[in-house]
């Protein structure tokens, strides 16, 4: 049976680094297993320019981005599997795919890096009212469609959920000549990032529905009309707000979920964000098994993701030459106006010089203290003008800031 | 005086530019330039797909060199309707100089081997 | 061409008279309005094999029921459907239910059905998951679940293998009477014409004879949740029936998922909406039965039409006119008793208007399915060596294969539409409800069909999903 020091699972922007990052860090027999023809994963759809600013100070595209690091591997012994999908990990990781040249193969790994991305929420999670009708789209897929596909779904189009992904195809969709109608988010507040509302919606003049939804979806065997209705600050509906739209399309972005239907199944400790629960290198419950990017917790900028998957692609190679300590796991604690933090535990053994804590606001906040303790120490206090639910916050903490550290909990001070 | 968001970076800092053209509320020195930028001739780069003829794609991703004059969005995209070229392709590559005048090139954002 | 039995309708029933009739020498043909059989009631209900115990007895419901449940392994053995005997609990929260419990005991005995009356901690051994406020419960152990998209479909495809004719998207709005024949749209001629139109049953059986009964459209809308690795109830799980139908229920379904539902709304005929009022009603009926129930698993939404007949029975019976043969009015237990429903035309009203001889190379059987999924990993590998698009993983939350696409579209029943193929494998069912893979079995099938991708339909044929091409192209 072939075996790999680290298989990788996923070759979008997660996987892709993460698998340079473990070369980088001394591996060499490195698998990729991607399931579509090329690597790049989503990046290869997500046109639009805006990635790189962290990691190459650049305003890249997303092909442009994956590019990069599809570039780098010409130089290294990284093997790629294109048109693979893994089916199944055992515990002892055992992985099984299939493609169409080599058919139903069984390989093992020292070490496994879940990179599986995440998909978007649907019609059904949302319990979208009204009728099952075609036309009714979620962004990516309707991205997929236009820009890989080269089709546009649709000519008179409504959005719900203000997701970037959304706010982007309501760019795309009006420059290759539909007509956006309007874009309706139940929340009070955007959930896509500032700089989309203006470039996408404010340069087109398409106007966005705060604390608006959908109410219903009318049609015969195709998206007809689409009836937006005011909600309260419990989302009920404000009646006698509704406003239709004749519409031929409806598209959803309403929020990404990470997917891990395999480490589910292989029974790895999931957490809140519906990614699993990982240690300080990323590290899930099963020893040797990884996971970083959208797959763990769904992230606003790519060049976290890169950087993300990096730490989790020295993770990897730390686990597989045998340097990763047993220590005791510190808990972090998302408390008040905190989602989730990632990673959800630490071992003050593994960190060199600083550890990044990544976390989600419940709720938009303004000129408030992010508080980091130990029980009832303040480690560190961040003062902050804004926090919004849709951007995610990092904080590094240091080995010094961490000495005899028993507990951690990262919280909004509200004055 | 204008209350702007920039979108030079993913920050989106809310800039404000007064009648004497001072900028303010900019994190970087990226949002003094976005703000003037905008007050007189609003830039954006144009990102789209061109028709590919290639064993892999129907389309190739492409997009502005730089920032275009914004009134030219529309031209721009018409003009892409008609243009198609073959594979291979490099990232980076020029397909239109100066496209439509704009002073910008339009380049490749995907290599597409075959 | 002179048909000996034209069918309206391809729904369940439609879909076992054809395979009942293929079994003659006769010629068949099928008219569906839709862009798939299967594509109403008999997809949106419960998916249940109802085991008898609750119809009236002397009802064409109470007969047909048992004796439609009898048939049901057989049957899905021929036809490669999966189905399988849970059993179900109907749940009594009060001495007052309790009684009515008591009557259906009865009612059970007298229909000929088997079950047994626990109590709350003989519940709770077989099904933890019910609440304890449960006084007592119905055990038929004969009540079971079943695939009911692929009931359709493959007693479809084993009829037209059988040398029945289906025609789809045929929308029946006239028929005329000359010289004993029957003409339907101006296109199909028949002696003999079979409407089991579903909801429209009344409205076809207008077309020829004075109006006698009346359908009415009930709206029942239910959860999908998806399958999960947790432990989740193990059986049926119904409320006490009222005169409003048998109310909320609680099942898991063949492929692992569970529904949740129905609703019971009259509505016009045309609407398949769901509203949240709705749905968090259903939701509080069901969690008086279990409270635990993951919500958050749910993967969509939907609802069914219920054809309610005026006359509150089944209604099958030659009509006013010769040889025009209603079956209508078929609500629940109709998916139990469809087989049986298609024997008892047969055999007891075509066979007094045609003659009836047995074909010699009549074949009950369907080829089985591959299933990639459910096959060891040798067996897989010699699937491989056949074909290798086996493969390739198309669908990745129900993992289906392209080899197993294919075949399906070389079948005699074969899917049209993007929600026909994932009526018969599943492909789109699962967490992502096809935003992953959508648009590469759009491609497979129109490569397979020889069209632009903007050509598939979601469902029926006005249902586009790409509405143009960009960049100047058509």
């Amino acid at each position: 049976m072939q075996e790999y020091e680290v298989v990788v699972i996923g070759g979008g922007s997660a996987g892709l680094a993460a698998a340079l990052s473990a070369y980088e860090n001394g591996l060499n027999k490195i698998l990729i297993i991607e399931k579509n023809s090329s690597l790049g994963g989503i990046l290869n759809q997500c046109i639009h320019t805006g990635f790189g600013i962290h990691v190459f100070n650049e305003q890249l595209s997303g092909p442009e981005y994956a590019q990069r690091f599809i570039d780098k591997l010409d130089n290294t012994s990284i093997e790629i599997k294109l048109n693979s999908y893994v089916t199944k990990i055992d515990k002892d990781k055992t992985i099984y795919y299939s493609n169409d040249a080599e058919g139903f193969q069984v390989i093992k790994a020292k070490s496994i890096i879940m990179a599986t991305g995440c998909i978007e929420r649907t019609p059904g999670a949302i319990k979208l009212e009204g009728e099952r009708l075609s036309g009714i789209l979620t962004a990516g897929l309707a991205q997929r469609y236009l820009n890989i596909e080269g089709y546009l779904v649709g000519k008179k189009v409504f959005i719900l959920g203000s997701g970037d992904i959304g706010l982007i195809m309501a760019r795309r969709m009006t420059l290759e000549g539909a007509k956006v109608l309007g874009v309706a988010e139940i929340m009070p507040y955007s959930n896509g990032l500032r700089r989309n509302i203006a470039q996408c919606l404010e340069d087109f003049n398409i106007p966005l529905y705060l604390s608006h939804t959908v109410k219903e979806v009318k049609g015969k065997d195709h998206v007809e009309q689409v009836v937006i209705c005011q909600v309260d600050e419990n989302k009920n509906y404000i009646l006698g707000s509704e406003k239709t739209f004749d519409v031929d399309t409806l598209i959803l972005s309403v929020g990404l979920l990470p997917y891990n239907n395999v480490l589910e199944d292989l029974g790895v400790q999931m957490s809140s964000t519906k990614g699993a629960v990982v240690d300080e290198n990323y590290q899930t419950s099963i020893e040797g098994i990884f996971a970083c990017g959208n797959a763990l917790h769904v992230h606003d900028l790519v060049d976290y993701v890169t950087k993300e998957a990096m730490q989790a692609g020295l993770g990897a190679s730390r686990y597989v030459k045998g340097l990763l300590k047993h220590g005791k796991y510190i808990e972090t604690k998302n408390k008040n106006g905190i989602n989730y933090v990632v990673p959800q535990k630490f071992c003050l053994q593994n960190i060199d010089k600083e550890i990044m804590f990544k976390f989600r606001v419940t709720k938009p906040f303004q000129n408030v203290k992010i508080l980091i303790q130990d029980g009832d120490r303040t480690i560190k206090s961040i003062k902050k003008m804004f926090l919004l639910p849709s951007e995610m916050e990092n904080i590094s903490l240091n080995l010094s800031e961490l000495k005899d550290c028993k507990s951690l909990s990262i919280e909004i001070m509200e004055d | 005086m204008k209350n702007l968001t920039c979108i030079e970076c993913p920050r989106g800092c809310n800039l404000t530019i007064d009648d004497n053209l001072k900028v303010t509320g900019n994190f970087c020195i990226r949002g003094q330039k976005y703000a003037l930028d905008e007050i007189s001739n609003p830039k954006r780069v144009v990102t789209s797909t061109i028709k590919i003829k290639s064993l892999e794609v129907v389309r190739l991703p492409v997009k502005t060199s730089m920032p275009i004059s914004k009134k030219l969005m529309f031209t721009i995209l018409k003009y892409l309707d008609n243009i198609q070229i073959e594979a291979p392709i490099k990232c980076g590559d020029v397909i239109i100089k100066n496209i439509c005048d704009s002073g910008a090139n339009l380049i490749a954002t995907r290599t597409i081997l075959k | 061409m002179t048909y000996d039995v034209a069918i309206i309708g391809a729904g369940i029933v439609g879909c076992f008279l054809a395979r009942e009739l293929s079994q003659y020498n006769l010629n068949v043909i099928v008219l569906e309005k839709d862009n798939d059989v299967g594509n109403e009631a008999s997809m949106a209900n419960s998916a249940i094999v109802h085991s008898g115990y609750d119809p009236i007895e002397n009802t064409l419901k109470a007969k047909l029921n048992v004796l439609g449940n009898a048939m049901f392994d057989k049957i899905c053995e021929e036809l490669d459907v999966k189905f399988s005997r849970i059993g179900s609990l109907t749940l009594a929260f009060n001495e007052k239910e309790v009684e009515t419990l008591k009557m259906l005991q009865q009612r059970a005995f007298n229909n000929g059905v088997d079950v047994e009356i626990l109590t709350y901690e003989q519940i709770k051994q077989i099904e933890p998951f019910v609440n304890e406020n449960v006084k007592a419960g119905l055990y038929a152990k004969t009540a079971g679940i079943v695939d009911p998209f692929n009931l359709c479909i493959h007693a479809m495809e084993n009829a037209i293998d059988n040398g029945v004719t289906l025609i789809l998207n045929e929308n029946i709005n006239k028929i005329i009477k000359e010289n004993d024949l029957f003409i339907l749209n101006n296109k199909y001629q028949s002696k003999v014409v079979i409407n089991c139109a579903g909801i429209n049953a009344d409205e076809i059986n207008n077309l020829v004879n004075k109006e006698t009964f009346k359908i009415i459209s009930r709206k029942g809308q239910y959860y999908v949740l998806n399958h999960f690795k947790d432990e989740f109830v193990k059986h049926t799980l119904f409320m006490v029936p009222s005169d409003k139908g048998k109310g909320v229920l609680i099942s898991p379904t063949t492929s692992g998922n569970y529904l949740i539902g129905p609703s019971a709304e009259e509505t016009n005929k045309f609407s398949k909406s769901t509203d949240l009022k709705t749905l968090d009603e259903v939701a509080k009926q069901a969690n008086l039965m279990v409270d635990k129930i993951p919500y958050y698993q749910t993967i969509r939404t939907f609802a069914g039409l219920r054809a309610t007949p005026s006359t509150h029975d089944f209604i099958i019976q030659e009509s006013d006119t010769k040889n025009f043969i209603n079956v209508a009015g078929i609500e629940s237990p109709g998916l139990t008793s469809s087989p049986a429903i298609a024997k008892m035309v047969v055999e007891e009203i075509i066979s007094k208007m045609l003659p009836l001889t047995k074909k010699e190379n009549y074949n009950p059987k369907i080829k089985k399915y591959i299933k990639i999924k459910e096959l060891t990993l040798d067996e897989k590998k010699k699937m491989f060596a056949i074909d290798k698009d086996y493969g390739t993983i198309i669908c990745k939350c129900e993992q289906v294969s392209l080899g197993e696409i294919k075949d399906c579209l070389s079948r005699s029943c074969p899917p049209h539409s993007i929600k026909a193929l994932k009526k018969r494998l599943r492909v789109g069912f699962g967490k992502c409800q096809g935003g992953m893979c959508q648009a590469e079995a759009l491609s497979v099938l129109a490569k397979f069909y020889k069209v632009d991708k903007k050509d598939i339909m979601y469902d029926n044929l006005n249902s586009y999903i790409l509405y143009s091409k960009t960049k100047g192209e058509n």
